[in-house]
């Protein structure tokens, strides 16, 4: 057991943990905070993506004892169902999900996505490293990829990202 | 409600609410991770333990002893059930193989046991503690080496295994254009999302399942009769499910295991089974090969089709149905199918999402493609040409409605399918080989009795409370437009719930069954508290109108919550069929259409564009049937370039099981992708006039892409899936 405090969704939270925890776990058996979804944790799906320090990640691949004094923004800090962030208005809008269960994952990334493009991170598809990336739908399919829908809603969550992204579909 | 005359005008044809692209009702709880899943259950049981399942480590044989010394030491240990303490099980209705192995086992990863500790950490630790001597026993495996003994399964009802029609074999024989090809389609998985997961409490001899599943009232059942219960003891609660395709639609052992082991560590227990060990321990789409002959005079009319199927199964198992479509889609005087039986030992095969035609499909489809090439025809001339309005079984048997030469027209037109060049191998852009392909799509409409209740309160709002069931299918949203529109209500008015076994039972979801029949449920109860309301207002009931929150007849209009001012309003009611179906044949029609870049060098497949266009009867909510129509797409550009279960045929078990082997579509993989829905109303399938649509749109994608790749690049692949290993040896030269 250890004991480990961060920072999730503006709120300081201290936890005492069996060091093999999960940051994803930490989150949904200790906190409830079950927005983020556990797909296969085996960093296989993306379904529980979270950010730490702005930066997207797999809950699942990292222990909860590694985050201390770490800043975690989860679906639930994003918004709430009366006052939605505009990426899950925009899901909401496009139907970009069916059963939902990847739907917290894929907003949490689409939101990070965004980011990483605006401070020119490139991407396995970007053409010139030199000039800044784009928001092309190559470019956010492409950075999209480790967050699976098995329900199959990718076109309508491309065209919410992108309407998010303030360019027209 | 009986329905057994075609449906006339009734309130849902004011099309105020239904028809209409709505957003979904429960999309602010799914997008902002509040909407509550199987494992979330948190303020239901007080401080749940965990179960974590061990998987049997081989295919078949018997446990010859479990020795659970160490993993009941292990920290945080409550209880583990096996076989042997776990008391007598039946099995369910709906299972094929014991959800809790041994001594016999029956597939790999079979669970043997369950461990519930404190904590997920101590449970997950002390299972790998579990050890499990077997004697494992030689078992069959290999489809293909067990075509030859396969049998002929047992028929069921109007299902028979064998149909005939005229003089196939002299008509065939007599063609003079003939085609005789084998395809094969592998054994798939649905890989929903959300694993199988369950909480179980127990009340005295009383049972609460939190879970996640399709069909609720044929899970209470099973449960029931699994753990030798009274089926009132058994209370399902599954408001949202993280996907099923099929692979919820029946008791799995995360439910029971969570049962058993509640029952052993006396407080609730919350299992979800492990990624890893689900494409082994539920159940999958099994493989099949088929072998489809079709023959054609030189006009391009078809005179002979046959369709022949051999998938396999556990005993006791059922055939992948996958010739169904064959009987239905086209025209010809001579015609037959079969379906054999192979007796294999691996996991139990099930429905996924379009059993029998999605895979009947993938082979027709391309099948289709080659005869038009070899009559000189165009894939959609030489599909119009054998189309039939009639049952070609039963030539006296019409459709209700069918729309497919509607459907490859107008889509052809859509898509710019003059542009495809009808030798293959000749459009090069850059290093790229392009090519266009299309497919039918078909899918019989099933019609299933389906019961529910509306309450009217003084607030004037109605509740929907019905065991259907929303997968990610938009069941929430269609059934409150549909109680919207009956009840004269904006949509905010109705609150609809679902998915608890306390609920009238309904259709459920499956088949692409769910819409059309749980709906007409609740308009079959909605008429009920129609009339209630009409009564208890004092008005005549035959000429009342419910519009804007107000009941009126002649001048006199009233609130609706009016009528509930004095107590609660209750109406319950069920669908119910009569003959329609038997007097008329029920589908639902399509076609896909697909463009695609194949690279000269690596044979890598791109796909670039696609449109499915579908002719369903009613859309209900085009919003979320596009929703269904693109997901499907998806799944069916899946099953043609890389969605495979590999099978150790030494073992006997699906090596690829997670979801980094067994791999699904994602972004990179999908382009946009177009939907049209023809106007359509079939008065004969309900009296909301719809039919079903999810499933529609995954038959015949793959088959389209397949027809793409043909086209691009001159190579017929007919083993599914078409990944570049089976294109790279034939490549033109670049
Ligand atoms: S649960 Fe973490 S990637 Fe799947
Ligand atoms: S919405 Fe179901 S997996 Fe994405």
């Amino acid at each position: 057991m250890a004991t480990v405090s961060f920072n999730v969704n503006g709120e300081v939270r201290a936890l005492k943990l069996d060091t093999r925890t999960t940051l994803l776990d930490a989150l949904r058996e200790h906190l409830h905070l079950t927005g983020t979804k556990k797909g296969c944790d085996h960093g296989q799906c993306g379904a529980c993506t979270v950010t730490v320090g702005g930066q997207r990640i797999n809950s699942c691949l990292t222990l909860a004892v590694m985050h201390e004094g770490d800043s975690v923004t989860t679906i639930e800090g994003l918004g709430t169902p009366e006052h939605m962030h505009p990426m899950q208005a925009a899901f909401v809008k496009h139907d970009g999900f069916q059963c939902g269960y990847c739907t917290p994952g894929q907003i949490c990334s689409a939101v990070a996505v965004l980011d990483e493009i605006k401070a020119g991170i490139p991407s396995h598809v970007t053409g010139d490293l030199n000039v800044a990336p784009e928001l092309t739908n190559a470019e956010l399919r492409e950075r999209m990829s480790g967050n699976i829908c098995r329900c199959g809603a990718y076109s309508n969550i491309a065209e919410a990202i992108t309407e998010v992204a303030g360019r027209p579909a | 409600m009986k329905f057994d005359t075609p449906a006339t005008t009734n309130p849902i044809d004011q099309l105020k609410i239904i028809g209409h692209a709505t957003s979904r009702i429960d999309g602010p709880l799914k997008t902002t991770g509040r909407a509550t899943y199987a494992y979330e259950w948190h303020d239901a049981g007080s401080r749940p333990a965990y179960g974590y399942i061990v998987g049997s480590a081989i295919a078949k044989g018997r446990i010859v002893s479990i020795d659970l010394s160490r993993a009941k030491a292990a920290p945080g240990v409550i209880s583990i059930v096996t076989a042997e303490n776990a008391g007598k099980l039946g099995k369910g209705n709906y299972n094929t193989a014991k959800l809790l192995g041994g001594p016999e086992i029956d597939h790999y990863h079979q669970a043997v046991a369950v461990v519930v500790a404190e904590t997920f950490e101590q449970a997950r630790a002390a299972a790998q503690l579990v050890q499990v001597n077997y004697s494992a026993a030689k078992g069959s495996f290999d489809l293909a080496a067990g075509r030859d003994g396969a049998a002929k399964p047992p028929g069921r009802g109007d299902d028979q295994p064998d149909t005939n029609v005229g003089d196939f074999p002299s008509a065939f024989a007599a063609a003079p254009v003939q085609l005789d090809a084998t395809y094969t389609t592998p054994d798939q998985a649905h890989a929903m999302m959300e694993p199988h997961a369950s909480m179980a409490a127990w009340d005295g001899d009383k049972l609460t399942l939190w879970t996640s599943n399709q069909m609720i009232a044929w899970t209470t059942g099973d449960v029931a009769k699994t753990l030798g219960l009274p089926k009132e003891n058994v209370r399902l609660i599954s408001p949202f499910i993280g996907g099923g395709f099929g692979g919820k639609l029946f008791l799995r052992s995360d439910a029971i295991l969570a049962a058993l082991g509640a029952r052993a560590a006396n407080r609730p227990v919350k299992v979800a089974m492990q990624r890893p060990l689900m494409f082994n321990n539920t159940t999958h789409r099994p493989a099949t090969i088929q072998r489809i002959r079709i023959g054609a005079g030189r006009d391009g009319k078809i005179t002979a089709i046959g369709h022949e199927s051999w998938s396999g199964n556990l005993p006791e198992g059922r055939p992948e149905t996958a010739v169904q479509q064959t009987r239905l889609l086209y025209a010809g005087e001579n015609r037959m199918t079969a379906l054999r039986l192979a007796m294999l030992d691996l996991p139990e095969g099930n429905a996924m999402r379009a059993p029998g035609e999605a895979p009947g499909m993938m082979a027709l489809e391309i099948a289709m493609d080659e005869m038009a090439e070899r009559l000189n025809l165009d894939p959609i001339e030489f599909r119009a040409r054998n189309d039939t309005q009639v049952d070609p079984e039963h030539t006296n048997r019409p459709f209700s409605q069918r729309q497919l030469v509607a459907c490859m027209k107008i889509g052809a037109e859509r898509f710019g399918w003059s542009a495809r060049n009808a030798e293959p191998g000749k459009r090069r852009e850059g290093r790229w080989l392009v090519g266009l392909g299309m497919a039918a799509a078909f899918r019989n409409n099933l019609l299933m009795k389906s019961g529910a209740r509306v309450r009217l309160d003084r607030s004037g709002t109605v509740t929907v409370e019905t065991d259907m069931t929303d997968i990610g299918t938009g069941s929430y949203t269609i059934i409150a437009q549909t109680a919207a529109e009956m009840m004269g209500l904006p949509l905010e008015k109705v609150v609809v719930r679902l998915g608890d076994s306390s609920f009238p039972v309904s259709a459920g979801s499956g088949g692409q069954f769910g819409a059309n029949n749980s709906t007409s449920g609740v308009y079959a109860a909605c008429v009920k508290l129609r009339e209630t309301v009409a009564q208890k207002l004092g008005f005549n009931s035959a000429d009342v109108a419910f519009s804007d929150g107000q009941v009126s007849s002649g001048n006199r209009s009233v609130p609706l919550g009016q009528a509930a001012s004095d107590g609660e309003l209750l109406a319950e009611d069920s669908i119910e069929y009569g003959d329609l179906a038997k007097t008329h044949q029920q589908s639902t029609f399509g076609a896909h259409f697909v463009e695609l870049g194949v690279d000269v060098a690596t044979a890598e497949i791109r796909v670039r564009r696609m449109l499915a266009v579908c002719a369903a009867g009613r859309v209900l909510n085009p919003k979320t049937a596009r929703s269904q129509v693109i997901g499907a797409m998806t799944m069916g550009v899946g099953a043609a370039l890389m969605e495979e279960l590999a099978v150790d045929k030494r073992t006997g078990f699906f090596v690829n099981h997670d979801l980094a082997g067994y791999e699904v579509p994602v972004h990179a993989d999908i382009p946009h992708q177009d939907t049209i829905f023809l106007d359509e109303t079939d008065p004969m399938s309900s009296p909301m006039k719809a039919k079903g649509i999810g499933e529609l749109g995954l038959c015949g994608v793959a088959a389209a892409l397949a027809n793409a790749i043909y086209n691009a690049t001159g190579i017929r692949v007919r083993d599914y899936p078409i990944t570049l290993d089976k294109l790279l040896q034939r490549m033109p030269d670049a």
